[in-house]
């Protein structure tokens, strides 16, 4: 009885007032939604937006290094300027990836093929921990404990491939000119940077090498080939791109990283050697100099003109990279 | 003829054939035995079995065993007769790669002596990865510790003990070792607190727009396109961005007549904020977005089944379901920044003294002060400066404490709280 005479009742309210609250409140709803989409639009604009500004508010300070009123073009004082560093920069950056890229890929393969199976997820997250350490404490590391103990190495080379050859054959190697000091050269900087990119590109390596299909490493295996057959004719192919794309990676880190740089190398001269005090980089000569250089100055212009080709470097670098990724994405994750 | 004749003929003829199929087969394989063991007896019976045909477990570890005192006695002897451990290291690893691959080689074949070479590399390559790692942890932690042991480490600035030497010290009766870290962890606190609370809103809506709106469009490519290049920007560039912009903002506030301040008082907290958010909001995109990625389609199904909008689900259902991933992500990407040298060196530069207001004035945080107090060490050569590098040491262990338990948390936060699969 009381269940009939409420649902009679809520009929009877229904029938008075036929939908209107139903409808202003959807018409409500619909707002709140339009609003929320477009302000989740509004956020990814918004972020395309910072970097729009990031490579205009470079550009727009760097014509004070290219261009000034009273003498017109000064593009040749510019480029004299920034050659060195430029070619520091690539050079430490290079350096890096031949030393860190080859122990990176060997690493995710330990992870990922030869550690026992039980271990490789702790093994994982110590190796991630090396990307964990903030690079001001790789700065210190590489002052205090590497440089020193790269100095021995320094002194071998140098002996061996320059003064030896140059006494007896008349030329000496000139990278390896000079005296080592301290050890406080790029050739250090670009062993601490090897060490930083290594966790990067090791990371890389290990997603791609365990998404290899196990059907393609069983039958290898099947016909006989030894692990390292099956790595080769399984695991890389499918790998290469990944590979590729972490050792792109980690060369933009390694062409970006400052403070490394910084703190381990000592000396501003530009010269051939590189285990010598000397040499520097671009982001080396922004993070001493920024600070002292007087807003609007000619020399102030040239060091932002200085992170905007370094800006350029990266950002062509990390797009070769996601480009090979974006190209094979197909493969990735197959089976 | 009758039919069971023909029957019973049928019969005998399919019984002889088979009999001499039955003969064929045995003589054949007779024969084949036969003339395999009078030919080659050794191709069906090898000399090692299958077990025999590798080498004894002892082997690996006999040789490196080997390679390590062969190594000791070459770079001790080499060194002038003293340990050097890099030296050591090299020879060993090289010994013992060489040794195993070529026994390996004489005693089987070449097929498995280049396993072998190439698994040993790979172990090696492992084990030179970790003796940073082990190295940078140790230095840290040793020279670190006693500087976080001292009594005003966590409680003092550096105000008093910028420019005081150690007989001014002496002099007002105070342990010549003083100051600390307080205005650095208040900056660094500081300076991260307001970056993450500009990157995260924005980082979330972003990737709310990517998984729950675009459709593929161009926008959306062109977002994640450049979400991914974002990621690489070199810190300092940031750095750079950051006084470019609050210098024109500085300069515009200036002109409108907002403000007093001119574009060369840029050196606050919030330009380094801001800075910082450029390095930030990428990795909130990409660690958010795979988190609402993983969301399962049948929550959001049964909530707009229920006449839910669009917006509410989202909030209601989609974002509920993944805040643990959606934590963690911001865990790490807190863990990213914080330890951030290059572009807040630019933004905030250093100060001696704390300072909580964000919008004047310098500001210190904990890498900034690791980096000065290595570069230009508070009183002077002597035992002031191993003190003041004591103490950056410090700084430095207070700064991975931080970052690891950072990460330790992102982890667990993504594993224990994490949504099932399969929905609730």
């Amino acid at each position: 009885m009381t269940t009939d005479s409420t649902t009679r009742s809520q009929r009877r309210k229904l029938a008075k007032k036929p939908d209107n609250t139903l409808v202003s409140a959807d018409r409500a709803g619909a707002g709140l939604d339009r609003g929320f989409a477009g302000l989740a639009k509004a956020a990814g604009i918004f972020i395309l937006i910072i970097l729009a500004f990031v490579a205009f508010f470079l550009s727009w300070n760097s014509v004070g290094a290219l261009y000034q009123e009273e003498e017109g073009l000064i593009i040749g004082r510019f480029l004299s300027y920034a050659w060195p560093f430029a070619l520091g920069t690539v050079v430490v950056a290079l350096l890096a990836l031949i030393m860190g890229a080859p122990i990176a890929i060997g690493v995710a393969l330990y992870i990922s093929h030869y550690a026992p199976p039980r271990a490789s997820k702790t093994i994982g997250y110590i190796i991630d921990l090396l990307a964990a350490i903030p690079s001001v404490v790789y700065g210190a590391w590489g002052m205090f404990v590497l440089a020193p103990a790269m100095v021995p190495l320094y002194h071998w080379l140098s002996e061996w491939l320059y003064l030896w050859p140059e006494e007896n054959l008349g030329w000496g190697i000139p990278f390896f000119a000079g005296s080592p000091g301290m050890g406080q050269n790029i050739f250090t900087a670009s062993v601490v940077l090897a060490v930083m990119i290594l966790p990067i590109i090791s990371s890389v390596c290990r997603e791609i090498f365990i998404q290899t299909p196990k059907l393609h490493e069983e039958a290898a295996l099947a016909l006989g080939a030894t692990r390292w057959e099956m790595i080769k004719m399984a695991v890389f192919p499918f790998a290469r791109p990944g590979i590729i794309s972490g050792v792109m990676l980690g060369l933009g880190r390694a062409l970006g990283e400052t403070m490394a740089v910084v703190m381990v190398v000592s000396g501003l001269g530009f010269q051939a050697s590189i285990i010598s005090p000397g040499n520097s980089t671009i982001p080396r000569e922004i993070a001493l100099n920024f600070g002292e250089t007087g807003h609007g100055t000619e020399r102030w212009h040239q060091l932002v003109a200085l992170g905007l080709v370094l800006f350029i470097i990266t950002l062509a670098v990390n797009m070769v990279a996601r480009w090979i990724v974006s190209r094979h994405k197909e493969f990735s994750g197959a089976n | 003829m009758s039919e069971t004749d023909t029957k019973h003929m049928h019969q005998k003829f399919e019984e002889h054939q088979r009999a001499e199929q039955d003969q064929v087969h045995l003589g054949s394989a007779a024969g084949m035995v036969g003339s395999v063991s009078n030919v080659e007896p050794q191709e069906l019976i090898r000399p090692r079995s299958l077990v025999g045909n590798v080498l004894p477990k002892w082997f690996l570890p006999a040789t490196a065993g080997v390679g390590v005192v062969v190594g000791f006695v070459i770079s001790y002897l080499i060194g002038g007769l003293s340990v050097n451990y890099a030296l050591w290291f090299v020879f060993a690893a090289i010994i013992y790669v060489l040794v195993s691959y070529l026994i390996t080689r004489q005693q089987l074949n070449k097929r498995k002596a280049v396993d072998g070479l190439w698994r040993n590399l790979v172990y090696v390559a492992f084990v030179i990865a970790l003796i940073p790692l082990v190295s940078v942890i140790w230095s840290v932690t040793v020279d670190g510790f006693q500087g976080i042991t001292h009594s005003s480490f966590w409680t003092q600035d550096m105000s008093q003990n910028a420019a005081r030497t150690r007989e001014q010290a002496i002099h007002d009766g105070e342990a010549p070792m003083g100051g600390g870290v307080l205005h650095a962890i208040i900056g660094s606190l500081l300076i991260t607190l307001t970056a993450t609370v500009i990157s995260v809103p924005i980082g979330l809506l972003t990737s709310i727009y990517l998984v729950e709106y675009s459709r593929g469009g161009p926008l959306s490519r062109g977002i994640t396109f450049f979400v991914d290049v974002m990621t690489g920007i070199p810190s300092i560039v940031a750095g750079l961005f950051g006084v470019a912009a609050m210098q024109t903002i500085l300069m515009l506030g200036n002109q409108i007549g907002l403000w007093s301040y001119g574009p060369g008082n840029y050196s606050m907290g919030i330009t380094a904020a801001v800075a910082l958010c450029v390095l930030m909001i990428p990795v909130v995109v990409r660690t958010t977005e795979e988190m609402l990625r993983v969301v399962p389609n049948e929550l959001r199904e049964a909530s707009y089944a229920l006449g839910v909008r669009k917006w509410r689900t989202i909030l209601k259902v989609v974002i509920p379901t993944a805040i643990s991933g959606i934590a963690a992500g911001v865990t790490l990407s807190i863990a990213r920044v914080i330890g951030e040298t290059a572009p807040i060196l630019l933004t905030a530069g250093t100060l001696t003294r704390v300072n909580w207001d964000m919008f004047a004035g310098s500001m210190m945080t904990l890498p900034v002060y690791i980096y000065h107090t290595f570069r230009y060490p508070y009183g002077g050569p002597g035992e002031l400066e191993y003190l003041s590098e004591q103490r950056a040491w410090g700084a430095a262990l207070v700064l991975i404490m931080i970052v690891m338990t950072l990460n330790l948390i992102a982890r667990i936060i993504a594993n224990v709280f994490a949504p099932k699969k399969t929905g609730r």
